[in-house]
């Protein structure tokens, strides 16, 4: 066997007193799929941009393609073959394709005149390159996510890299995007290139990879082929402990009671069919779909912003009319988007304003607020969901993805919610902080919640629902519970879906 | 045809035609020959400020202080050419584009050096140039006896000229063909230069552009410098075709330019904005100013216009970015 496209002897790297990296080393082969795993502040954002020349490393080695890799810039990184394609996939929404593809070789070029016909060529031959079709005047910015996605990894190529970085590229895909994507990335393997595939979803890694480099705070702790792995060794290694998951079991209450919530014949005009559901009390129901077949319709019809919805709403056997958000709320149903950064959260305010934005009024103490009792709650509350921090004032941007998470779901509860709308709830959390979070929506829900658990993410469905629904074009098309709700019959169910 | 009406540029045009129809229909003396000359006129200054405008804005910025410079470049120009008896064309209007682009970049700089809010360091930097003009360089008004001659000639400089009817000369400006110059130059600057899709990329994503290769420093510096240099080339200009230099001139100006670029399709937010419709949305505001003089409309109501334009128009775009967000995650 020759030599490795990339080896890292014993890199370590401090930021202030942080030790990001400490002695790691790591070998990666050409026409190989490397799986950098780990959770969210490991280690694997410096380790990529040590790699891509934007950080330098303080102490070992980079050997690249037989070549020792001294003092390293983003642009000698990729003059030697060098790409990664970074999470946010840095492409400019209001231009076309055919310039998002170019834009960046022509000025690597240093050229002054931008001329379409050169531009066009360069687009197509990137986009051939991939074996995709896309419209090349179209503006970025009104494709998917996952074409989006494609017009990043043409562009990463046409560079003819040798060591291709995909950062976290399955974290907005669905679950049919997810494998076209694994096509592409076998394809590009099959031609020679080496692939680190960074990751902290145990199930992607053991689909596309060859080989698996596990970090935890800083340091190499795993490292081995796929084979040498499984699910739970990997998720050990990636937390450090063993994840003990059991199912959820619901027990319906003993007494007959109204449910939390029911539907009758409600339906959005153009969005959703008629439908009938019931959700009881300490119920966790999944909803799983592909994206537009009606999941996140449902979801937000449900909070309010769908007025001339028809049919009836009650909640806890009293009928009520969600005609806007505050009626919605009133009635006890609480919302945690999809994007809770853009939906949910005020980043730049403090942990404790945003846990409280549902529910001053419940703190109001004549025209003033009783800041106190705020506060106290507050406390308890972050006692309550585990958020990882002794300071309320601190401003939420600087919490980690899971514990953001808590804080929207904080905010809820807060208002003494009945039922609990979820959408994508891990979306972009690791794996760790996943595991708290599912335990804090089953205690939830044992407590008396009703929840709706919108997922992509069919184990966690299946490990945290005692049903899921089926939503298809606007239709509840069928519920999966017991025996017939396992990972692979929902695999199947949403396969055949198109 | 979808295309077509996709196209912010064909919608300005077509709202265009229908208020020149119903402005005609309302009031005939709009048609005449000697009205659209005036019109055309018109569109000179505030359009060629408008080119600035356009590119800080596709660069995700803002300018509100372009009058204050348009109007310093002018004023200091003209007192410089009394003071030391300067005459010429090239040389005075060569001075007031380099007063502007030398207040330009320091918009830049504070924009980018300090990493400031665009709006907040034009607000200052127009406050502070026409506070110490009128400070320093004086408040008194150069009237057509003291105005130099050779740039009273440049600016009544015709394209054509006819008699109507009555006898009455009509002519066209040819300030007008350095208007179309310039927009042309900034059209080839915005479209056909790697410089220049670098704005609307950096107006799109600033740290996308900058991992594209592209020099934020440089973005920055030539969008605000080149706004800055249009509103001193302009407001000498405005000072030439009116043979009048009031240091208090153009106050309220930004208001109207940025209605009149937003009108044109650009995005407050960046990364959107053309040429075209730029010069669509300055002709359709001038035109409906003018139109509002002929019919005699008090000129507090017609502030009221502009403002109600350019709430609109702004509502208007900001729907469509809305919108094509909203298909783009569907």
């Amino acid at each position: 066997m020759g030599e490795a496209l990339v080896a890292l002897e014993g890199v370590s790297k401090r930021f202030g007193g942080v030790e990001a990296l400490r002695e790691v080393s790591l070998t990666l082969n050409a026409a190989e799929v490397h799986c950098l795993a780990g959770e969210n502040g490991s280690g694997k954002s410096t380790l990529i941009k040590i790699i891509a020349g934007v950080v330098t490393p303080d102490q070992g080695r980079i050997r690249f393609a037989g070549e020792t890799l001294g003092r390293l810039d983003p642009k000698g990184a990729i003059a030697r073959g060098i790409q990664v394609i970074y999470q946010d996939f840095s492409l400019f929404p209001s231009l076309s394709v055919a310039e998002n593809l170019a834009l960046p070789t022509e000025v690597g070029k240093g050229k002054r005149v931008f001329r379409r016909r050169d531009v066009r060529a360069i687009a197509e031959a990137a986009l051939a390159r991939v074996g995709v079709d896309l419209p090349l005047e179209t503006e970025v910015g009104a494709l998917g996510v996952a074409e989006r996605q494609l017009v990043a990894i043409a562009r990463a190529l046409i560079s003819t890299p040798r060591l291709l970085i995909m950062d976290e590229p399955t974290t907005a895909l669905t679950g049919r995007e997810i494998e076209r994507l694994f096509a592409v990335v076998r394809e590009l393997r099959a031609r020679g290139l080496g692939i680190l595939f960074v990751s902290h979803k145990v199930r992607e890694m053991f689909a596309i990879s060859e080989r698996i480099s596990v970090l935890r705070n800083g340091r190499l702790v795993a490292a081995g082929a796929v084979g040498e792995f499984d699910e739970a060794k990997l998720a050990r290694a990636m937390i450090g402990e063993d994840l003990a998951e059991t199912p959820y079991h619901w027990t319906p209450p003993r007494a007959p009671e109204p449910p939390r919530l029911a539907l009758e014949g409600f339906s959005v005009p153009g969005e959703l069919a008629p439908l009938d559901l019931t959700v009881a009390r300490g119920e966790i129901v999944g909803v799983a779909g592909l994206l537009g077949g009606g999941r996140t319709e449902l979801a937000r019809a449900l909070f309010g912003f769908r007025p001339h919805y028809r049919g009836r709403v009650a909640i806890d056997g009293r009928e009520v009319r969600l005609s806007s958000v505050a009626a919605a709320v009133a009635a006890g149903i609480a919302y945690v988007p999809e994007d809770r950064l853009t939906e949910g959260l005020f980043l730049s305010q403090s942990i404790d304003r945003n846990l409280l934005a549902a529910s001053l009024r419940r703190f109001r103490r004549g025209p003033l607020l009783d800041l106190a009792a705020a506060e106290a709650a507050c406390a308890r509350m972050r006692e309550a969901m585990a958020i990882n921090t002794a300071d309320g004032r601190r401003p939420v941007a600087t919490l980690s993805g899971g514990n953001q998470q808590r804080v929207m779901i904080g905010r809820w509860l807060l208002r003494e919610a009945r039922l609990l709308i979820l959408n994508g709830p891990t979306v972009g959390v690791d794996i760790g902080s996943k595991a708290g979070l599912h335990r804090r929506i089953r205690r939830l829900a044992e407590e008396g919640l009703a929840v709706l658990m919108i997922s992509d993410d069919l184990p966690e469905l299946v490990l945290n629902c005692n049903r899921v629904l089926l939503l298809h074009r606007g239709q509840l098309i069928d519920v999966l519970s017991g025996a017939g709700l396992s990972e692979q019959t929902l695999a199947e169910r949403l396969r055949a879906l198109t | 045809m979808k295309a077509l009406t996709q196209r912010s540029e064909s919608v300005v045009a077509l709202v265009l035609l229908a208020a020149m129809a119903g402005i005609g229909l309302l009031n005939p003396a709009f048609f005449s020959l000697s009205n659209l000359f005036s019109l055309a006129r018109s569109n000179v200054v505030s359009g060629i400020m408008a080119l600035g405008v356009l590119t800080v804005m596709i660069s995700g910025g803002i300018d509100v202080s372009f009058p204050a410079f348009a109007v310093a470049a002018m004023y200091l120009t003209l007192r410089l050419m009394l003071a030391l008896h300067w005459s010429g064309v090239i040389g005075p209007f060569l001075l007031a584009t380099a007063i502007g682009l030398a207040l330009g970049l320091v918009n830049a700089a504070l924009v980018h050096g300090l990493r400031m809010i665009p709006l907040i360091v034009t607000l200052g930097t127009g406050a502070l140039v026409r506070g110490g003009l009128l400070g320093l360089v004086g408040t008194s008004q150069i009237n057509i006896d003291r105005m130099p001659p050779e740039l009273i000639r440049f600016g009544s400089a015709e394209l054509v000229a006819v008699k109507d009817a009555t006898g009455a000369h009509i002519g066209l400006s040819a300030m007008i063909l350095l208007y179309l110059l310039l927009a042309f130059l900034v059209h080839l600057f915005l479209g056909h230069t790697l410089l220049g899709r670098g704005v609307y990329a950096y107006g799109d994503d600033r740290e996308a552009a900058r991992r594209a290769g592209f020099s934020p420093r440089r973005v920055v510096f030539v969008v605000y410098g080149l706004a800055g240099a249009l509103a001193g080339f302009a407001g000498l200009l405005h000072a030439a075709m009116i043979w009048l230099a009031n240091p208090r001139d153009f106050i309220g100006l930004e208001l109207d330019v940025i209605a009149a670029v937003v009108l044109g399709g650009a995005s407050i937010f960046g990364g959107r904005g053309s040429v075209l419709g730029t010069m669509l949305g300055v002709f359709l505001l001038v035109m409906i100013s003018n139109s509002l003089i002929l019919m005699h409309v008090p000129t507090t109501w017609q502030r009221v216009v502009v403002g109600l334009i350019v709430i609109v128009a702004t509502a208007l775009t900001s729907w469509r970015d809305r919108r094509r967000l909203a298909q783009g995650l569907a």
